[in-house]
């Protein structure tokens, strides 16, 4: 088993990585998400390890269970096991939530208007000058947060950066908002996530992560064009 | 057969026989019988288990290569739209209801449901609904916009073709199996009981059954509604889901979800359920923590309800509130968790001893515990920002629904196949076959969460050309043909079982239940005479029981008059209260089934003048359902042997109709609940409110008509006692009251100037088409009451006719004093000033 474990891990490893993946993540936001992956991960192998290990003692060697009346059983692995895992879990997910899930607008945000249409993404720079607009890319400057507000012109999309931890519906009739940050430079890919019609599969985008400098003479130079 | 020795019981088998029988050929076609529709459910959800499983395949056959030119994405929308759709609709609900069918009369100690030919409308309006939609399929026009049918892609504008038509009306169609399964499978629970047979001495099936009949009763009206109303849309421009016109696509969602998640639970407790009957059969003793798991039960029961938005992290809900679903999603591991140490706790206090359903069990337990895992994650809603709509979902939903369902129901069917058959298994295939299944399985769907982590979306017919995915989903791929020949070999050994299974006497697994008290296969009476239970009915001696009915020494152990009886009790304390004398076979469900599903056809190919007629002919195919059905003289309490006597349904005050008539109002009412949270959703959510012009009620009439509703309700209640002394009366005034109520409300609808023009219009419209059409229903059983009492049905001992009338004219003015408050309350909130 173990040797078998030895060559498939760097292969499940490498095929994690990716300009799309939410395992190679490119911002705190998508790393918190992976971290917390991560310990999720190795929880759920020892607690199913735990239970199908009781599912072979009661199994093999039912006396050893006998031990414990019926009442004990259900008492301890129903409620004293989960209860104090999942009451940690949700606290820390509504702490990284509130985290993850900012205000919009606070700390000087890039704000960004993301236009889903079937099937293309529209990037609208909101206070740049001239009102610059890309279709296909979504450019942005690194370590700034960007506040992107999504609408919709047709059905529902959503939109979803998987490197940069951020996803969010847009629907339409509604403005819904994510923030990206990204702390690298680079080109990660986006995509839709919700099905939007038979388009649906080529509705990707990219995101090219700028130094500041870079960043702000794009926005000068090429977009004011 | 197995038969005892005696002439005397001999003799109770063939009269039982001659009366319970579905008889040969074409009559066949008339069968009411649950042991006969239970297995015609199964073997079509089987069917169809099949079909979405090719589906399934189409679909890692695409995904295989990451550029497959296999399908068009067209073709690919339909196969991914129908994969879900059938396997939800068609193979799961219809599955779990068969064996709730064939199951629940002989673990309770019944001789059938208590509406034998609702069962057999229902099964035939989940064969014509669902041949529906595999028609569709087959002539390529099946839906296409995903199982859970997001608008706005599923309305007209986005989806202009029949297809999502087909999905909104074929489904319906098959809910009304759903509804009547829920109706019947609750009140057979609470009624249709052995004598002593208290609610505590249940056998556990039933628990789980009642439970998920209860979540079945309020789960699936929000989805019909929501059909409704986007069929409403789609049809004749009305615009519910619309955001340009004070629609919103988001209650569509909340609609849908408000069913789709206690759907997952509705699925997983009968299975759970099997597994709580059988394991305590190989563990040697009985289930331990009975009670535990019945509160466990309960606490998912209303736990289920409250979860939905799980599904919506994403969709713009504030976090905090998010927070509170997320909550509810991860406390639902604790009274699963109950239940799996429970049956830990009867393994480990008894000698267990494995067998194929255990090895089923193993898989079970094995896959659906990484389904929970996996569920805990992604109701984090930090996590589900990630995992949302990407495979890992699809990895997770596969790891519950499987593991919870599919390979419980194939431990459940090795462990009762040989009840229906009398023969035992053949197990030269079974273990291969179990071991494809579950090594393919986990092959398939295993690597396919960090297929999603690794940025895979759902539904996507292509992906990046990327080492990782590439492997990722080949092994996908390869994994489920060897799940995909699992299946098959489990179908030979099916096969092989019922051609060359061993026959066996009795009782082949030593269980404890009653469903063993009785001749394999069952006879279509299930008991010659019925037992009385003294001890949870989880410890019972199935071998002499069996002996003892049979011989006849049990509660009607006789024919009377050619009459299909058997008993019911008092719902909690199981006290033995009357005689249920059941419908004989009849044509009847079949014809008014295809009467609904002309109904159905007309909607679908917009031939609307036949759509608005064949309601009255369904109206009139049911009442001919109770031609002849009652009694025309009090016959008094009828001896059930044992020295005992108690009155006949017709003249009982808890006759099971009655409690079917209130379940239905429940789920009535549910439904019109559902309706008033989607227009103060919309006043709250949507875009476009204040409506421009919203249609005002008028203050005299609104008092008018609510004198009339007052004077309606009245009359009503004074219809049962004068309708008893054979005066008709008040019930003609109560009929005159619906004939009023119904006008108004008629008369308002179509006095509104525009329905399509705004949401807020087309919801008045719809809630007073809702008063319109209750108060006709009303009008419908006060003319029966009128006919009944005249033609002599009713009498001061039988009034089970007018008090069923009375629930219903009751509900039906209490719905037009809620229709017009409600219009008040919206005509208000969406005055100009009234902005949320």
């Amino acid at each position: 088993m173990f040797p078998a474990v030895l060559l498939v891990a760097p292969v499940l490893l490498a095929g994690c990585a990716g300009d799309a993946s939410a395992l190679d993540p490119a911002g705190p936001g998508a790393r918190a998400i992976a971290r917390l992956w991560w310990v999720m991960f190795f929880a759920a192998i020892v607690l199913f390890a735990l239970v199908m290990g009781l599912f072979a003692l009661v199994m093999l060697k039912p006396s050893v269970g006998a031990r414990l009346p019926a009442g004990r059983w259900i008492l301890w692995g129903g409620l004293v096991m989960p209860a104090p895992v999942l009451m940690a879990l949700l606290l820390v997910s509504l702490v990284q939530g509130e985290h993850l899930l900012a205000r919009e607008g606070e700390g000087d945000p890039l704000r960004v208007e993301a236009h889903a249409r079937q099937w293309q993404w529209e990037f609208h720079y909101v206070g740049a000058e001239g009102g610059p607009v890309t279709v296909g890319v979504l450019h942005m400057p690194v370590d700034r947060p960007v506040d992107i507000v999504t609408v919709s012109a047709d059905v529902i999309h959503s939109l979803w950066v998987p490197a940069l931890g951020g996803k969010i519906d847009a629907v339409p009739g509604h403005r819904n908002h994510v923030r990206l940050v990204a702390d690298r430079t680079g080109t990660f890919g986006g995509l839709c996530a919700e099905y939007c019609g038979t388009g649906h599969t080529t509705m990707r985008f990219e995101v090219k992560v700028h130094e500041a400098g870079a960043f702000l003479d794009l926005l000068e130079r090429d977009f004011a064009e | 057969m197995t038969q005892p020795r005696g002439s005397e019981a001999l003799r109770l088998h063939r009269q039982l026989t001659a009366i319970w029988g579905t008889g040969p050929g074409l009559a066949r076609l008339a069968a009411v019988n649950h042991s006969v529709i239970g297995k015609r459910f199964m073997a079509t959800a089987a069917i169809f288990f099949a079909i979405g499983g090719l589906l399934g395949m189409l679909i890692r056959t695409q995904l295989a290569s990451s550029q497959s030119p296999f399908m068009e994405e067209g073709v690919y929308a339909q196969v991914f739209t129908m994969h879900g759709t059938i396997m939800m609709f068609l193979f799961a609900i219809p599955m779990l209801e068969g064996l709730a069918i064939y199951l629940l009369p002989k673990l309770l100690g019944a001789r059938d449901l208590a509406f034998p030919r609702l069962t057999a409308y229902g099964y035939w309006c989940y064969l014509f609904g669902g041949t529906i939609i595999i028609a569709a399929l087959a002539l390529g026009v099946a839906p296409d916009s995903g199982w859970f049918m997001y608008t706005p892609l599923s309305s007209r504008v986005f989806s202009p073709g029949i297809n999502a038509d087909v999905w909104l009306l074929g489904i319906t169609f098959v809910e009304i199996s759903a509804l009547s399964a829920a109706i019947e499978i609750l009140v057979s629970i609470l009624k249709l009981r052995a004598p002593g047979m208290s609610l505590d001495r249940m056998p556990i099936f039933a628990w789980y059954m009642l439970v998920t009949a209860g979540m079945m009763l309020v789960g699936f009206p929000p989805l019909i509604l929501g059909s409704i109303l986007l069929e409403l849309e789609r049809a004749f421009d009305l615009p519910f889901f619309d955001p340009a016109r004070g629609g919103d696509p988001l209650l569509w969602q909340h609609l849908f979800w408000l069913f789709g998640h206690p759907e997952v639970y509705i699925i997983f407790l009968p299975a759970a359920g099997a597994i709580s009957t059988f394991l305590p059969v190989f563990a040697g003793r009985p289930l331990a923590g009975y009670q535990a798991v019945v509160v466990a039960l309960i606490a998912m029961g209303f736990l289920s309800l409250g979860l939905w938005v799980h599904h919506m992290y994403l969709v713009g809900i504030p976090h905090l509130a998010l927070s509170f679903f997320s909550a509810a999603s991860a406390l639902v591991a604790i009274p699963t968790a109950v239940q799996i140490f429970a049956w830990f706790a009867t393994l480990s206090h008894g000698r267990p001893r494995f067998s194929l359903p255990m090895l089923y069990f193993f898989g079970f337990l094995f896959i659906f515990v990484i389904g929970g895992l996996t569920g805990v994650m992604v109701a984090m809603v930090p996590f589900d920002i990630q995992a949302h709509d990407s495979h890992f979902v699809v990895a997770h939903l596969h790891y519950v629904l499987v593991g919870g369902f599919v390979f419980p129901i194939l431990g459940a069917a090795y462990y009762w196949v040989p009840h229906i058959t009398g023969r035992m298994a053949v197990n030269h295939l079974a273990k291969p076959a179990f071991w494809m299944i579950f090594v393919g399985f986990n092959v398939t769907f295993f690597i396919m969460h960090l297929t999603g982590l690794r940025g895979m979306p759902r539904r996507a017919h292509l992906y990046p050309a990327e080492p990782g995915l590439e492997i990722f989903n080949f092994v996908s791929s390869v994994g489920s043909f060897i799940m995909a020949i699992g299946f098959g070999l489990v179908l030979l050994d099916f096969a092989l079982h019922f051609r060359f299974g061993q026959a066996f006497r009795r009782n082949p697994w030593r269980a404890q239940t009653l469903e063993w008290a009785m001749p394999t296969p069952p006879p279509a009476y299930a008991f010659a005479s019925l037992p009385h239970v003294e001890a949870r009915a989880d410890t019972l001696r199935p071998d002499d029981v069996g002996a003892e009915l049979a011989a006849g020494r049990g509660y009607l152990g006789f024919v009377r008059e050619g009459r299909m009886e058997t008993l019911a009790v008092e719902a909690i304390g199981g006290g033995v209260e009357q005689v249920v004398e059941l419908p004989r076979p009849s044509y009847l469900p079949l014809i008014t089934a295809l009467g609904t599903g002309v109904f159905f056809l007309a909607m679908l190919f917009k031939v609307y003048w036949i759509a608005s007629i064949a309601p009255l002919l369904i109206v009139a195919l049911f009442l001919r359902w109770t031609v002849g059905r009652g009694r025309q003289g009090d016959t008094g309490p009828e001896p059930i042997g044992r020295g005992i006597s108690v009155p006949s349904h017709f003249e009982s005050r808890n006759a099971p109709s009655i409690w079917a008539t209130l379940f239905a109002l429940i789920a009535n009412a549910t439904l019109v609940a559902s309706l008033a949270f989607g227009g103060l959703f919309l006043w709250i959510s949507a875009p476009g409110w204040p409506p421009p012009d919203m249609p005002r009620p008028d203050l005299v009439s609104s008092l008018a008509v609510l004198a009339v509703l007052a004077i309606g309700g009245v009359a009503a209640l004074g219809g049962v006692s004068a309708g008893a002394a054979g005066r008709t009366a008040p019930l003609a005034l109560t009929a005159a009251m619906h004939a009023a109520s119904a006008g108004f409300f008629a008369w308002s609808a179509v006095s509104i100037a525009d329905p399509t023009a705004h949401a807020a219009a087309a919801t008045v419209f719809v809630a007073l088409c809702y008063a319109a059409l209750h108060a006709m229903i009303g009008f419908v059983f006060a003319c029966y009451g009128l006919w009944r009492v005249s033609a002599g049905w009713v009498s001061p001992a039988r009034l089970l006719d007018l008090r069923i009338g009375l629930l219903v004219h009751l509900y039906a003015f209490a719905a037009g004093v809620i229709t017009l408050s409600f219009w008040w309350l919206l005509a208000e909130l969406g005055a100009p000033g009234g902005e949320a």
